[in-house]
């Protein structure tokens, strides 16, 4: 049997690198509908699953490859899926019936222009809001970005331990150009890789209330097949698991679900601060834009301006306090994303009125260059 | 305990062990096939001693959609068409595990078709039972993708303009290993199908014409459950491995019951395994 | 200068991406230094412009795009007179003189002409390895990466035609020592 983990070194496409986060993250199950630019991650994983003991399947259409990937997920395997915005359109039925149910699943967004069928082959950072919002109803899921080829690695890594901790569809929400581009990717061996796996019940089955909550706000899970003949619907349910229909029943659960992420978001958030200690103006990017964000910090500073960066990784729950402390002393905030205007709104919300904060859209298929955040900054400065 | 008492005792009803007890009384009308449907399976359930660890009851939507909600098993209550997908899934993260999807002709056959007819080509191993009602039940009676031209719905009040699928025919056209039709007057031979169907290993399809007395029934002046019943009696013809493109389901002349397929053929999770194995091995 | 920006240009089929690919897991993985690899294509595979692009730098790489490239690989007329103004002060375009038509360039860039395709028809008797000879005499010519990293990323590159493109890329190499040479002389 070929290794589940590869150890070493190699140069790598992004997406290469989350299927291989994935499989070192103990992912033993993944279903998937071609799409550009995720497929190479179908393709990895159609190769490497069966021969580590995995399973892969090719399902009908994204709808049916998010559902099965819950149904796996209910079975006991860490189980993931694959996809850009127009698979996500249709997977956010199951991803809200994934969040209503708390099965743990990963879900890899690949992000390309839209709308609708827009620009498969170019990049973009247009589905930030889709990601918080996609499904109906009040409802939590983490979403973390990756700005490099190990991110990539590393993050669905970490994508795998928050869902299974918080029993939670993740997403990992990639840009075309961090899933396309090669670098250096780093796999570590397994005993240096923090692996975290859902709690199980230690109540016997005629005591066990699949949706009864723990301190932390999340019910141990059992799977399908080891006798504890549990129910779960899509329905407003109560502890055992049964539909109610009461406000009482919608009262103790969806606040829940919305709060075991928003009371655990110390423990979730995760962002980057570069030079922003004496910052004057703070730069705020992510993904593939932020290696464009991190160039105009270098030269910026080079030219003597107090320019820093603020990197949010994980964007939901989004990282408010770290922005909080980054801002702490800077005049303006300038927002750039490759996209017309999405994560510029929580930033403002954090920032309040208290400084300016400007934003640099970019809607087509490349970050910005340096320079072009370079113009901004000067003409922001004076 | 003595021996009288134990007998002067009334019985349990025998399916008990089977169902959630503290989930009734439910919520299915009176003369509604579901209710026969339940009982056809879980007497199969207890017949052949099934290992209910090894099962799991999933559901779509619809009034069928809550019959998992009633038995003592792993069971999941999917979103709107989807349980098929997500029987797939179980299916093939543990073999061991034995998915039952049962669900409407709407919930299996519009929103849900594309899932039937490709579970069927992979022959996923599954019993699909679909509860055939002619119309959405649960949300006040609409034409469906079954329901027969020119009835009356409430979304097709001037009588249905469109034709109806044939379920066993899309159910044997697709690739399921056992395709059969009843009518919920058929309570005994529905279990004997069931009872066929779990020991198979693939894509296994039941279909149950079922009453509808509170609307499609109503609406189609078709009388009470019992004169529907009656009805099923009169016109159903039973003729097993007859073509199922010519199984006629038609309630002004006759609806033609039986088992059209019973065939072998490699099952999908069989397939993966044995894949994996080979590949692991380096062959 | 740490970072050099690199663009491969030609038509899809002639071995573009897997290239730069190589170039990038050479510095990278072999060389250890930093490298990031990027292409853009249109949807068809075959015959369509396609370009890949690799930056090598001794620090981590921010921008991952090539703006100003400082060497250019063409295998396709097209992709040469598209991309030539790209080009700044200094660089150097390494061309297939079989396959481009250099014509009036710039000033302050070089031009190495190498004989790649026909050196692959007739001396390697495959057409295939045209990218891996060019590989070569890129080695050869701007000896940015070294060629036993090249070495190396191309025996993981083609493990059933390992041999083949191993002799390619040596050929390819002397065409690039040729090219040196020939420059000089002129200069």
């Amino acid at each position: 049997m070929e290794k589940p983990i590869l150890t070493g070194e190699m140069f790598t496409q992004g997406d290469i690198a989350a299927a291989e986060g994935a499989l070192a993250a103990g992912c033993r199950f993944f279903a998937g509908y071609p799409i550009t630019p995720a497929t190479e991650i179908a393709e990895r994983m159609a190769y490497r699953l069966p021969r580590i003991g995995g399973r892969y399947i090719q399902m009908e259409d994204e709808i049916a490859s998010c559902t099965a990937v819950v149904g796996a997920s209910y079975s006991g395997l860490k189980a993931m899926t694959a996809t850009s915005g127009p698979g996500v359109s249709l997977m956010n039925e199951t991803i809200g019936l994934a969040a209503m149910t708390e099965a743990p699943m990963v879900l890899v967004n690949v992000m390309r222009g839209g709308p609708s069928t827009g620009q498969p082959t170019e990049a973009s950072q247009s589905d930030i809001m889709q990601a918080k919002w996609g499904s109906h109803g009040d409802y939590e899921i983490i979403a973390l970005i990756p700005s490099s080829v190990q991110e990539m690695f590393d993050l669905t890594i970490r994508a795998f331990n928050l869902s299974e901790q918080y029993r939670v569809p993740t997403f990992v929400l990639a840009d075309e150009i961090i899933g396309h581009m090669r670098e250096r990717l780093i796999i570590p061996p397994e005993d240096e890789l923090e692996i975290i796996n859902r709690k199980k019940p230690t109540v016997p089955p005629e005591e066990y209330l699949p949706f009864k909550p723990e301190t932390d706000l999340v019910p141990p899970m059992a799977t399908f097949g080891e006798g504890y003949h549990f129910y779960a619907t899509g329905l407003t349910h109560d502890q055992k698991g049964y539909p109610v229909m009461t406000d009482e029943a919608q009262l103790a659960l969806v606040p829940r679900l919305c709060d075991k992420i928003r009371k655990n978001a110390d423990k979730i958030t995760q962002a980057e601060s570069t030079e922003t200690e004496d910052a004057e103006i703070l730069l705020v990017a992510y993904g593939g834009e932020a290696r464009t964000a991190m160039r105009a910090v270098k030269d910026a500073r080079a030219e003597g301006m107090k320019i820093g960066l603020f990197r949010p990784i994980s964007v939901w729950p989004f990282p408010k306090d770290q922005l909080k402390d980054a801002a702490a002393n800077a005049q303006q905030v300038i927002v750039a994303e490759l996209n017309y205007g999405q994560l510029v709104g929580e930033v403002e919300r954090i920032i309040r009125n208290e400084v300016p904060v400007h934003f640099i859209p970019r809607v087509c298929g490349t970050p910005h260059t340096p320079d072009e955040l370079m113009k901004e900054i000067r003409r922001r400065i004076k | 305990m003595t021996e009288t008492s134990r007998i002067s005792t009334i019985e349990e009803h025998p399916i008990l062990e089977y169902i959630r007890r503290d989930r009734l009384p439910h919520i299915f009308c009176s003369a509604c096939g579901i209710g026969t449907v339940l009982q056809s399976f879980a007497t199969a359930l207890r017949s052949l001693n099934y290992d209910m660890d090894n099962m799991v009851i999933i559901s779509g939507i619809g009034c069928t959609g809550r019959a998992s909600g009633y038995f003592a098993a792993d069971s999941y209550h999917t979103t709107h068409g989807r349980a098929i997908a997500f029987a797939t899934g179980v299916k093939v993260a543990n073999p061991k595990l034995k998915p039952v999807v049962i669900s409407g002709d709407g919930d299996l056959f519009a929103i849900g078709g594309n899932h039937f007819i490709h579970a069927a080509r992979r022959n996923v191993d599954m019993l699909v039972l679909c509860v055939n009602n002619f119309n959405y039940g649960m949300t006040g009676g609409q034409m469906g993708p079954t329901t027969p031209v020119s009835a009356i719905t409430v979304t097709s009040p001037d009588g249905n303009i469109e034709h109806p699928f044939n379920l066993v025919s899309v159910a044997a056209a697709s690739g399921a290993v056992f395709v059969a039709r009843w009518t919920a007057l058929h309570a005994r031979r529905l279990t004997k199908s069931i009872e066929k169907a779990l020991q198979k290993k693939g894509f296994t399809f039941i279909e149950v014409v079922s009453p509808c007395p509170t609307l499609y029934d109503r609406y189609n002046r078709h009388g009470t459950g019992l004169e529907v019943m009656k009805k099923y009696r009169e016109i159903s013809v039973i003729r097993n491995f007859s073509d199922p493109m010519q199984a006629e389901i038609d309630y002004r002349t006759r609806i033609v019951c039986g088992e059209f397929v019973d065939s072998e053929k490699p099952e999908f999770s069989d397939l993966l395994e044995e894949h994996g194995k080979k590949l692991q091995k380096g062959d | 200068m740490t970072r050099t920006e690199i663009r491969l240009g030609g038509l899809g089929g002639q071995g573009i991406i897997k290239s730069a690919v190589i170039i990038g897991e050479a510095a990278s993985i072999h060389d250890g230094k930093e490298a990031v690899q990027t292409a853009s294509y249109g949807p068809e595979s075959r015959g369509s412009a396609c370009k890949a692009e690799v930056i090598i730098s001794d620090t981590p790489v921010d921008y991952p795009l090539v703006l100003t490239p400082h060497i250019m690989v063409a295998l396709s007329n097209d992709a040469f007179h598209k991309y030539k103004n790209d080009l700044g002060e200094g660089a150097i375009a390494i061309i297939d003189s079989d396959l481009v038509k250099a014509g009036k360039i710039k000033p302050g860039v070089q031009v190495y002409q190498v004989t790649a395709a026909t050196t692959a028809h007739n001396v390697l008797k495959n057409p295939l390895v045209t990218n891996v000879v060019m590989l070569g005499a890129f080695t050869a010519i701007t000896k940015i990466v070294t060629p036993e990293a090249m070495q190396k990323a191309i025996a993981n590159a083609f493990p059933r035609y390992r041999e083949l493109n191993l002799r390619a890329f040596d050929e390819g190499m002397k065409l690039g020592q040729e090219a040196l040479e020939q420059s000089s002389k002129t200069k």
